[in-house]
């Protein structure tokens, strides 16, 4: 997998709680057999009107937003099914980071395995970053995974509380499956004793 | 020793390794596999020259995407596709597949415990949030994403952080008319979307005791609806009566002992749980959905909710949408909201007790001129059962139509969707926004609420038809 490096990016504010994950992809686009090419389909029914054209409205298609590498957004982000095609179009769209006050717990768990880091604020904090990112021109976050830091060129500052053991696989980019089969002993041990 | 919960018991005899500061590694006993979220875990096993670990241990059904009328005929060329797909990577692996030509094929959910691959006190997983629905068994069955998919295949086992337990404790006799997946609903419209994160549910309390395990499925299978990793049931007697003549069960040849085991496994008289809710059954009016997430929800005799009667800025907000979404003004009766579609299926409501509750109140009635209403069995076993029943000719003779098993219009990935505008009462489990289709709106009811909103155009409380539904 790939290592997590720091982010600095103006944040792109998606003021919705309990986006689920029929929203971040529709199942329409969940047919191909390819882990990539999903960014385009991203948001899709908020990004593209009924006649495929642009949705100017919606905020993610602001200019000042097209590049961002952090989402913020309201509770209880990507609820519903466990389709890890959320967290492809997610990154593959260029979000790195995602920020909210709390996460649906499969999705959160996906967002580590594809090189997203999924950062749980207060509805306070996350209010100021929205607040922020509306107001100032020049806003831009950082999210420093090494240090446990997520901080922005204004005055604010905050320390990230992250599973140590998922810091460290996001950080070296390691894979999952060669880590657990260090224990392969232990595996066959088990099933050894387990004979059903 | 200390008392301990069904959870505790299934968590402690998986562990494979644990260290502190690190997730668990658990021993998955089951794998089920479906089209959707499996041919990219299959190609990460190509690209790395990894095999399935245990393909006994892992079987595979195509549901998603199923055409349910001609289904020997697949319009949709990356439906096709993606079917194809699985067929080649079973047979490339070497793993059971249930499908399009096999009489056992239907929805994951549905034939995992119809052919008596789900067990009590087994670990159980799937690329597919419902997977919770095993857990009626007294198993812990979670969804997982595809990354994960991979992982089990090639390793049997996942590393998980050992999430918390929350009792869901509902009591008293279940009015008339309410059923399983009113008691769900209205849970999950106490504790919202999101009041069971990171937790894994136990239901107990004498209403659940007293519910058929088709009734069960239905109440463990939304339990990721309030957010929670797995909902699970203590196994009993009732649990072991369902079991007994299963394909896959009634051959063990060590069956009798280990019916004793599973009995063992129900929570033990005074275990702690982290989180209790408790719940009053006679107080359960049969359950609508109004909104677009699940919790969004009220009885058949209530209103839609008004925003301005919420504080909270982001709860208003959501409610507002919500109402904009669904073309609904606040304050409308439930019982004024006329429909144009009914469907019947999914893995939440598409077995045979399900069909056999919706039939009672069709018959001897017509689907309204205006409502156009599907059946889909959530298997080929149920289809066939219905059949036998006569149950399908009750539904045809009223002007539903029914169809091949499968998800269908519960996700609309085949061709069975929802028009922009067009309003369903539906006995699946989400309302998310184009979840039937774009710009579909869903309302989220009993099969039972579903067959009297057929019949009306609109919904209507089941309790005024005079139809004994036995103990459904
Ligand atoms: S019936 Fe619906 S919820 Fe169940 S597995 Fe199929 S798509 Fe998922």
């Amino acid at each position: 997998m790939e290592k997590f490096q720091t982010v600095i990016s103006r944040p792109a504010p998606l003021d919705s709680s309990n986006v689920d994950t029929d929203q971040i992809i529709p199942k329409q686009f969940l047919k191909r057999i390819e882990r990539t090419g999903f960014g385009q389909f991203l948001f899709f029914d908020w990004r593209f009107n009924d006649d495929g054209s642009i949705n100017e409205k919606f905020i993610l298609n602001e200019k000042r937003f097209e590049d961002s590498e952090i989402l913020l957004s309201q509770e209880n982000f990507g609820c519903g099914s466990s389709r890890e095609h959320a967290p492809w179009a997610l990154r593959d769209y260029g979000f790195k980071v995602i920020i909210s006050t709390s996460f649906a717990d499969i999705l959160f768990n996906n967002c580590f395995k594809n090189c997203i880091l999924p950062i749980v604020i207060t509805e306070e904090k996350l209010d100021y970053l929205f607040k922020s990112t509306l107001e100032f021109e020049d806003y831009q976050v950082k999210v420093d995974l090494e240090n446990l830091i997520l901080s922005d060129n204004k005055n604010f500052t905050e320390k990230l509380d992250i599973d140590p053991y998922r810091r460290k696989c996001l950080l070296e980019g390691l894979d999952d499956i060669a880590l657990t089969l260090i224990h392969e002993d232990k595996i066959t041990l088990y099933e050894k004793a387990s004979i059903e | 020793m200390r008392p301990k919960t069904l959870f505790d018991k299934i968590w402690e005899t998986h562990i494979v390794h644990e260290e502190a500061g690190k997730p668990t590694l658990l021993y998955i006993d089951l794998h089920l596999v479906h089209e959707v979220t499996s041919p990219q875990a299959f190609e990460g096993l190509r690209e790395a020259k990894r095999k399935i670990r245990r393909t006994d241990k892992t079987f595979a059904t195509m549901d998603h995407n199923v055409p349910t009328i001609d289904r020997n005929n697949i319009k949709d060329p990356i439906s096709a596709q993606q079917i194809e797909t699985l067929e080649k990577n079973c047979k490339e692996f070497g793993i059971e597949l249930f499908d399009l030509a096999s009489p056992y094929q239907g929805i994951v959910h549905v034939i995992g415990p119809e052919q008596g691959l789900t067990k009590p006190g087994s670990t159980i997983v799937c690329g597919d949030s419902h997977t919770s629905t095993h857990g009626a068994f007294g198993a812990l069955a979670f969804g997982i994403g595809t990354s994960e998919v991979e992982h089990v295949m090639s390793t049997q086992c996942l590393w998980q952080n050992k999430p918390k337990t929350f009792e869901v404790q509902v009591n008293g006799k279940r009015p008339k008319g309410v059923t399983a997946k009113d008691i769900i609903l209205s849970i999950i419209g106490e504790i919202g979307t999101a009041g069971a994160t990171g937790y894994v549910i136990e239901y107990t309390g004498e209403t659940i005791r007293n519910l058929s395990m088709e009734q069960r499925m239905t109440i463990c299978n939304m339990s990721i609806e309030g957010g929670a990793r797995a909902g699970m049931i203590s196994p009993d007697e009732i649990t072991l009566n369902y079991l007994r003549d299963k394909p896959r069960i009634k051959t063990l040849n060590n069956l009798d002992s280990l019916m004793d085991d599973w009995i063992k496994l129900a929570s033990d008289e005074g275990a702690l749980f982290d989180e209790t809710l408790k719940l009053d059954a006679t107080k359960i009016a049969p359950q609508v959905s109004w909104g677009t997430s699940p919790g969004m929800v009220t009885g058949i005799n209530n209103k839609v909710p008004n925003p301005k009667n919420f504080e909270d800025p982001v709860k208003r907000k959501s409610i507002e949408d919500a109402l904009a979404y669904m073309g609904l003004q606040a304050d409308t009766s439930i019982e004024d909201i006329k429909i144009d579609t009914v469907f019947i299926g999914s893995c939440t409501n598409g077995r045979i007790e399900d069909l056999i509750a919706a039939s009672k109140i069709i018959k001897g009635n017509k689907v309204s001129s205006k409502v156009k209403a599907i059946v889909v069995p959530g298997s080929q076993v149920v289809k066939y059962q219905a059949e036998k029943l006569g149950i399908d000719k009750i539904f045809k003779d009223a002007g539903f139509e029914w169809r091949e098993s499968g998800c269908s219009m519960c996700l609309a990935m085949n061709p069975d969707k929802l028009s922009p505008g067009e309003r369903a009462a539906s006995t699946s489990n989400r309302n998310f926004e184009g979840r039937q289709g774009k710009g579909g709106r869903t309302h989220l009811v009993s099969p039972t609420m579903a067959a009297a909103a057929a019949i009306n155009g609109r919904f209507t409380d089941v309790r005024s038809f005079d139809v004994d539904l036995g103990e459904y």
